[in-house]
């Protein structure tokens, strides 16, 4: 949420103070949130993530059978949890501490409610044999977790998160067979659009 | 027009401008930016801060000048490498001169709903 759109003017003197005594502390505050959510992200971990999601997706194409693509994705899911908090720990020291503490934390916990939760129905789903319901699921689950965590951080966060959810709707809609390529295209493509963004406006 | 107490004078270069210059000072919207964003940070590099305000070298250059020679930031140059940087840190003084200017936000708005009120 790169708040700052500071522009080049000076601002001109308003009727109502009282407005612009409210826009000011607003602008504090989201330059203030902007700084330490700025420290917390890592725009190339996005991107590998993005491409291990991608390589992790095109071999779980080709399995043979159903728990067989499973345990690729639930690897790809595995590997990009370590991705992130190793990038993100790796810039949050590179940028020092802020002196805002917690927005990684606070992102963290705000994510943690769906991810939980999806992990458990992907238990329940799979002894049920519902396959067919992981990608919408996994999709609609994530985009929820993001959305609700970008309370805590830059303004692309929920905008990404809600595109996550257009994506897991579409799979629970889609013949079973397109599934795997929605993964590919939220998992993959978005993680890397989304570090791409990251890295260009948030510090690298 | 709602009565707001006006900011005091503070201690250093700048603040000791008093009230009338406060505005001046802070009020405009990317060294109120540079300020703000470096109470949250021990330090941000010229080009974190450019790419957070999303403004130009030339400006963000200006304005930073002008809150130096206030002595609210401190610069200072290095190298990484060959590469130049330039890292900015809040002073006493501007972190002191921002909480006041938010008191006085605050006091505004305060003033304003004082005023609604009666």
């Amino acid at each position: 949420m790169p708040p700052a759109n500071a522009g080049n003017q000076p601002i001109p003197e308003s009727p109502a103070l009282h407005v612009r005594a409210m826009a000011d502390l607003r602008f504090i505050r989201e330059t203030m949130e902007s700084v330490s959510s700025f420290s917390a992200f890592s725009g190339w971990g996005l991107i590998l993530i993005g491409v291990v999601a991608t390589a992790c997706g095109l071999l779980a194409a080709r399995q043979p059978t159903r728990p067989r693509w499973l345990m690729a994705w639930v690897a790809a899911a595995a590997v990009s949890a370590v991705i992130g908090a190793l990038s993100t720990a790796r810039k949050t020291r590179t940028a020092r501490q802020p002196l805002i503490p917690g927005p990684a934390s606070k992102f963290a916990l705000s994510l943690a409610p769906a991810v939980v939760s999806g992990a458990l129905l992907t238990g329940a789903l799979e002894r049920a044999e519902r396959f067919d319901l992981l990608p919408g699921m996994w999709l609609l689950l994530y985009g929820a977790g993001l959305v609700a965590a970008g309370a805590w951080s830059v303004r692309v966060v929920p905008v990404i998160g809600t595109t996550f959810m257009v994506l897991g709707a579409a799979g629970l809609l889609v013949p079973p067979a397109w599934s795997n390529w929605l993964l590919i295209a939220g998992f993959g493509g978005l993680h890397v659009a989304f570090g791409v963004i990251v890295g260009r406006k948030h510090g690298g | 027009m709602p009565r707001v107490p006006a900011p005091r004078s503070a201690g250093g270069r700048g603040a000791a401008r008093g009230s009338a210059s406060l505005d001046n000072l802070i009020h405009h919207r990317i060294r109120l930016g540079i300020v703000s964003a470096l109470a949250a940070a021990e330090s941000l590099t010229f080009n974190e801060i450019k790419a957070l305000l999303e403004t130009t070298d030339g400006n963000l250059s200006v304005h930073a000048r002008k809150l130096e020679e206030a002595e609210y930031v401190t610069c200072t140059k290095t190298f990484d490498g060959r590469r130049p940087r330039t890292e900015y840190r809040l002073t006493p003084v501007g972190r002191r001169e921002l909480t006041r200017y938010l008191t006085h936000m605050e006091a505004l708005i305060q003033a304003t709903r004082d005023t609604l009120r009666r």
